[in-house]
């Protein structure tokens, strides 16, 4: 797939509504996000790398067949709600945003840079689209039952999705927040947990232990959904199943891996919170398909 | 602008709370978009009158503040005017985090509503005596804070913060307090106003320590010392030019306050005279110890909150102005 093939298809990703699109044009779409986010990073030299990686697939299916949203107009009153929780995996939000026609691609170029509006972690005041800043963990999810109970007083029949990260789970606000959903029953909720099973400091079972992490979600009265969080056909099986559900919010449990998609990064904590070197940069973007500078010439020209 | 107060010998005790509750059930009837949350605190915040006349605008989410500051971020995204209760203690120094990122942050046009600030709160102990919100509500962008004196005042203090754009964070207390404001004395949203003339020096005041200034700008009437009272009630945004113009025409400010000293409301009026018109000042306000439990008169006594300390305050502040 080269840079022109994408225009014709550029066109109509931006398009208001939910887009639906199927499975193998989402990993189309996967992969051209994946260019992306090594992309921004090897020019920012500073930001996440593991964390957007895995977050990439499921990331795509929303924004390209599950939700509601209109990126010309952020704010259209019909639109469904998203909110990542996870505010440090920036690099895929803002080429997910742009993909879907929020801003220009070349504003991915000046990823936290003083002259860009793209923050190191989302901010409602910068990024057009941003609803709720983010970026100190465990907030997200209350967020989103805001919005939701929200929803329910006005009768809109808007859906909410809360990306949340599983080290992220060690945050007692997430379980008063989960606790809250539940007890009022806001069955258009869908939360989404990146279950990469890495943090920061290492492997999430190791740092602080968070198993069984289904149980617990199950136990707090949510509609528990497992997913191969790499699988196009089974994420939208998962969405699908979570939109049906009635009667309690449903949970996206999807079971990815840290830096998925590019070798040397897949399943290493280390990659967590750095940006590839410029050598790496090169390597990932030649694995993925293309080079930094076909693919830096094509964001800067869009 | 001068409302020129004067105290009866008996003044009515009422309490600010109530002033809060009553706002919210007047407002709600003209207001669809108000949205009232409480964190397992109905009656102590007094937002049972709003929850029992509007049931389904009212939202219970248990004793979870941090949570509930993010559910009224939410709730604000969708153009809600969320108005969360909970005590002064919660509402600011447990969800501080969630104040500032998710509501101030993004700006949202949160209002939460701090009950039970200040050493007043009496029986109930340090942990439950609110006296550092002006201090971390002020140090944060984008948020405002009002405390308002008395039952009156409290209730236009809630009007006005509905009516204000963007995140206000409102500090009331526990007690019956004097009400020395009426229902039609002037309140304008981060304005001071001049509850009583005087040339010699300013007391500058929020919250019932406006009162105990009226009664320190008697007593000091009675020795020939002329003292201007203003009503500070929003300590952010700061009245600069009031201030300013206070300490021109009078020469020396006492502040006074029923809150913690570091950053308090003498800090915000110490900031603006520096850098405005420097005169001799001092702080009448809890100096960075806990309180403790104990009635709230005691308390009041002990902790160095009465007019008397006003006065007294007064008097340092004329000596330095004449040894100037």
């Amino acid at each position: 797939m080269s840079s022109k093939t994408l225009s014709p298809a550029g066109l109509d990703a931006h398009a208001r509504g939910r887009l639906k699109w199927p499975a193998d044009r989402l990993r189309e779409m996967a992969l051209v996000i994946r260019r992306d986010i090594i992309t921004l990073l090897q020019k920012s030299q500073t930001g996440h790398s593991g964390g957007p990686l895995s977050s990439t697939d499921f990331g795509t299916a929303l924004f390209f067949n599950e939700m509601s949203i209109d990126p010309r107009d952020p704010a259209w009153p019909e639109r469904d709600f998203w909110h990542f929780s996870i505010g440090h995996v920036t690099p895929v939000i803002y080429s997910l945003m742009a993909e879907r026609g929020y801003f220009p691609l070349k504003d991915l170029m000046k990823f936290r840079a003083f002259d860009g509006h793209a923050q190191g972690h989302p901010s409602r005041h910068d990024t057009p689209g941003i609803e709720v800043s983010a970026g100190s963990l465990g907030q997200g999810l209350s967020v989103c039952c805001g919005v939701a109970k929200a929803a329910r007083m006005d009768n809109h029949p808007r859906r909410i999705y809360c990306v949340m990260g599983d080290g992220e789970q060690q945050e007692g606000q997430i379980w008063e927040a989960s606790m809250f959903a539940a007890h009022y029953k806001l069955d258009n909720l869908c939360g989404i947990l990146d279950y990469n099973r890495k943090q920061i400091d290492g492997d999430v079972q190791d740092i602080m232990g968070i198993a069984p992490l289904g149980d617990k979600w199950r136990a707090f009265g949510w509609h528990v959904i497992d997913c191969k969080g790499h699988d196009m056909e089974d994420i939208l099986r998962a969405f699908a199943e979570a939109r049906a559900h009635r009667g309690s919010p449903s949970l996206v449990l999807a079971h990815t891996v840290m830096g998925q998609g590019v070798s040397f990064m897949a399943d290493d904590f280390r990659w967590h919170g750095k940006p590839p070197k410029p050598e790496q940069g090169e390597k990932a973007l030649q694995e993925l398909g293309t080079s930094y500078a076909e693919w830096s010439a094509r964001l800067l020209a869009n | 602008m001068t409302a020129t107060i004067e105290l009866p010998a008996q003044v009515e005790m009422k309490k600010t709370r109530e002033g809060f509750g009553r706002a919210l059930v007047d407002v709600g009837s003209k207001n669809p978009r108000l949205v009232v949350l409480v964190g397992d605190l109905m009656e102590s915040t007094m937002v049972h009158f709003f929850a029992e006349k509007y049931p389904e605008r009212f939202i219970q989410v248990g004793i979870a503040e941090q949570n509930m500051t993010g559910i009224a971020a939410g709730l604000a995204a969708m153009g809600k005017i969320p108005f969360l209760a909970t005590y002064g203690a919660f509402a600011s120094c447990r969800a501080a985090d969630q104040i500032r990122v998710s509501v101030a942050y993004s700006n949202l046009n949160v209002k939460i509503a701090g009950a039970h600030g200040g050493i007043s709160v009496g029986p109930d102990g340090a942990t439950h005596q609110a006296m550092e919100e002006i201090s971390i509500i002020r140090s944060i962008p984008n948020m405002s804070i009002v405390v308002p004196c008395d039952y009156w005042e409290t209730y236009r203090a809630t009007v006005a913060a509905i009516e204000h754009e963007g995140p206000v964070y409102l500090r009331f207390g526990r007690e019956d307090v004097p009400v020395v404001t009426g229902p039609d004395t002037p309140f304008t949203f981060g304005k001071g106003e001049v509850f009583a003339e005087g040339k010699d020096l300013t007391i500058i005041a929020c919250g019932v320590m406006v009162y105990e200034a009226l009664r320190a700008r008697e007593a000091l009437a009675g020795r020939g010392v002329s003292a201007r009272v203003v009503n500070l009630h929003t300590p952010k945004p700061l009245d600069r030019e009031l201030i300013v113009r206070c300490a021109r025409e009078t020469g020396a400010i006492v502040t006074a306050e029923e809150h913690q000293v570091n950053g308090g409301l003498g800090g915000a009026v110490a900031e603006a005279v520096v850098q405005g018109h420097p005169v001799p000042m001092e702080l009448v306000a809890v100096h960075d110890r806990f309180g403790q439990s104990g009635k709230p008169a005691e308390l009041m006594d002990a902790f160095g909150l009465r007019a008397r300390d006003i006065e007294a305050a007064a008097d340092r502040v004329l000596a330095r102005k004449r040894g100037r």
